[in-house]
């Protein structure tokens, strides 16, 4: 599951996100370290601070409950935040979900 | 000339309304922030190109945007792109986005519980911003009325906001209990006479004030009568949907309950019912004609289980004796099969000398009435849900 620090994550973020952090399409982001949901959120805070607060609580930094990350067809939302990210992600193959769940709206 | 600018915070973003002074030709631009609820918008009367906006979602949580220049681009107060977003110790800095209660020992209050819906005691949880007060003097000073319940004041343009805890822990916060909207400070009035003086309002608390900037607070719920509580008089647990004020009367104030329409002389001290002849006297909005403080708003909902206009009648009533005598005002509004509501923060006034008055309806259609209401026309019919109304009058 592990890799090296060095490719570039992708990152698929929902629509209402990507508008406030004024993107289009996947992201893709430098993440020092082993990758993992942990660091990958904060490479993306750090690139898009609009976004802090948007994904997980400003003070205890816990996944807002109708968010979800999946990856590779699994999900990853109930994994410790410092479990490095499946290989495929690492190496770019896959990207990392993070999505809202279909409730209302 | 002069012109106007509206501001509607609807569902599903937000749009800028503007017209010259007759009032007649609107300009819309928008939606602003496509598919997120955008709870309210408000002008700084110090600077009036200066607009602050709650942005808010039930999966992403609260931004504030802020425009500086009447509505045209807009940005997040905050850390710039490219700043690190947490401090030394790890924590995120203070983010226009960061409502965090006060609980430090210096200036905070415990984080105490509330009542919940089912009688339990439930701890405090910020939720989002429902009403955004400017100040009436300083561009970089604004108030936030929050859910749960709490007011929070920024003196840097909304990049980082303090809790004025003095309100949530000033002793009866394990009484308030949220509405059927939640535990929501949704009012906030400045006193333009006394700058030490706020009042705010809570569903379902009541109303409360403070007479030095915010440090204490006090209950102001004497005459307020409320049967959907054990005690219909007791000092907190009234659900207030609205206060409003004529600034050149700041000692009278207007509310509308959950039932009753009522009104103090006091500065909230006593408060009285003038909901007089109203067919029915459930609401939520509230309003003072700019010019006349004896001429007052409301638009009357069937009942607290059926929230859509009495009859399938869209009136606003209004009263030219300061309640108690009120005529319905129909001219341009659809009197049959219309079943919109008319939500808490969707009326405003603007301060022309012929006075116009707008508001929202959940069906989104904003109207306007240039002539202190006698007549309407609806500025937009086919918005998202309207969920609060501002205006400004440009000189």
């Amino acid at each position: 599951m592990s890799g090296p620090a060095t490719g570039k994550i992708r990152i698929i973020l929902p629509p209402h996100l990507r508008g406030l952090a004024h993107v289009k399409g996947e992201l893709q982001l430098e993440v020092s370290g082993t990758p993992t949901v942990r660091s990958v959120l904060d490479a993306l805070e750090a690139n898009y601070p609009m976004l802090t607060g948007t994904i997980r609580d400003h003070v205890t930094q816990q996944r807002r409950p109708f968010l979800r990350f999946f990856a590779c067809e699994e999900d990853l939302s109930h994994e410790p935040p410092d479990t490095p990210l499946p290989d495929a992600v690492v190496s770019g193959k896959e990207p990392l979900l993070i999505l809202g769940a279909i409730a209302g709206g | 000339m002069s012109r106007v600018r509206v501001l509607v915070g609807t569902r599903k973003g937000a749009f800028i309304l503007t017209a010259d002074g007759k009032r007649d030709k609107w300009k819309v631009s928008g939606p602003h922030f496509a598919g997120w609820e955008i709870y309210h918008m408000k002008g700084s009367p110090a600077n009036p190109n200066r607009i602050f906006a709650s942005q808010t979602s039930g999966w992403f949580g609260q931004v504030i945007q802020r425009s500086d220049d009447g509505g045209k681009t807009w940005t997040q107060p905050g850390t710039p792109p490219g700043e690190p977003t947490t401090g030394p110790g790890g924590m995120p800095k203070g983010e226009s986005n960061k409502f965090v209660y006060d609980t430090s020992a210096e200036t905070g209050k415990p984080l105490t519980t509330h009542q919940f819906y089912d009688g339990s005691q439930h701890p405090w949880e910020f939720k989002r911003v429902w009403h955004l007060e400017p100040s009436l003097t300083e561009p970089d000073t604004v108030y936030a009325g929050v859910e749960d319940a709490a007011i929070f004041r920024s003196k840097d343009g909304g990049k980082s906001w303090q809790e004025l805890s003095g309100l949530r822990g000033h002793g009866t916060g394990p009484k308030w209990q949220p509405g059927a909207g939640g535990m929501c400070l949704h009012s906030i009035i400045l006193d333009h006479s006394n700058p030490n003086r706020i009042y705010i309002a809570i569903s379902a608390a009541g109303a409360f004030r403070t007479d030095d900037g915010g440090k204490t607070w006090k209950p102001i719920n004497k005459g307020l009568y409320s049967k959907y509580i054990p005690n219909p008089t007791a000092e907190v647990g009234h659900c207030v949907h609205h206060i409003a004020m004529n600034k050149k009367r700041p000692n009278v104030l207007f509310m509308q309950k959950h039932w009753d329409v009522m009104r103090s002389d006091d500065a909230g001290d006593n408060w009285k019912e003038v909901s007089g002849n109203l067919p029915t006297d459930f609401g939520f909005v509230i309003d003072v004609h700019a010019n006349d403080p004896e001429t007052i708003y409301v638009v009357p909902i069937k009942s607290d289980g059926e929230h859509y206009v009495h009859e399938g009648k869209l009136r606003v009533y209004r009263s030219k004796t300061g309640g108690n005598e009120w005529e319905a005002l129909t001219k341009g509004l659809p009197q049959k099969d219309c079943y919109v509501n008319v939500l808490r923060d969707a009326m405003a006034v603007d301060s022309l000398d012929k006075c116009g008055i707008y508001f929202g309806t959940t069906g989104g259609q904003v109207y306007c009435s240039p002539n202190a209401g006698n007549s309407w026309k609806p500025i937009v019919r086919d918005l998202p849900a309207v969920l609060s109304v501002e205006v400004q009058t440009l000189r």
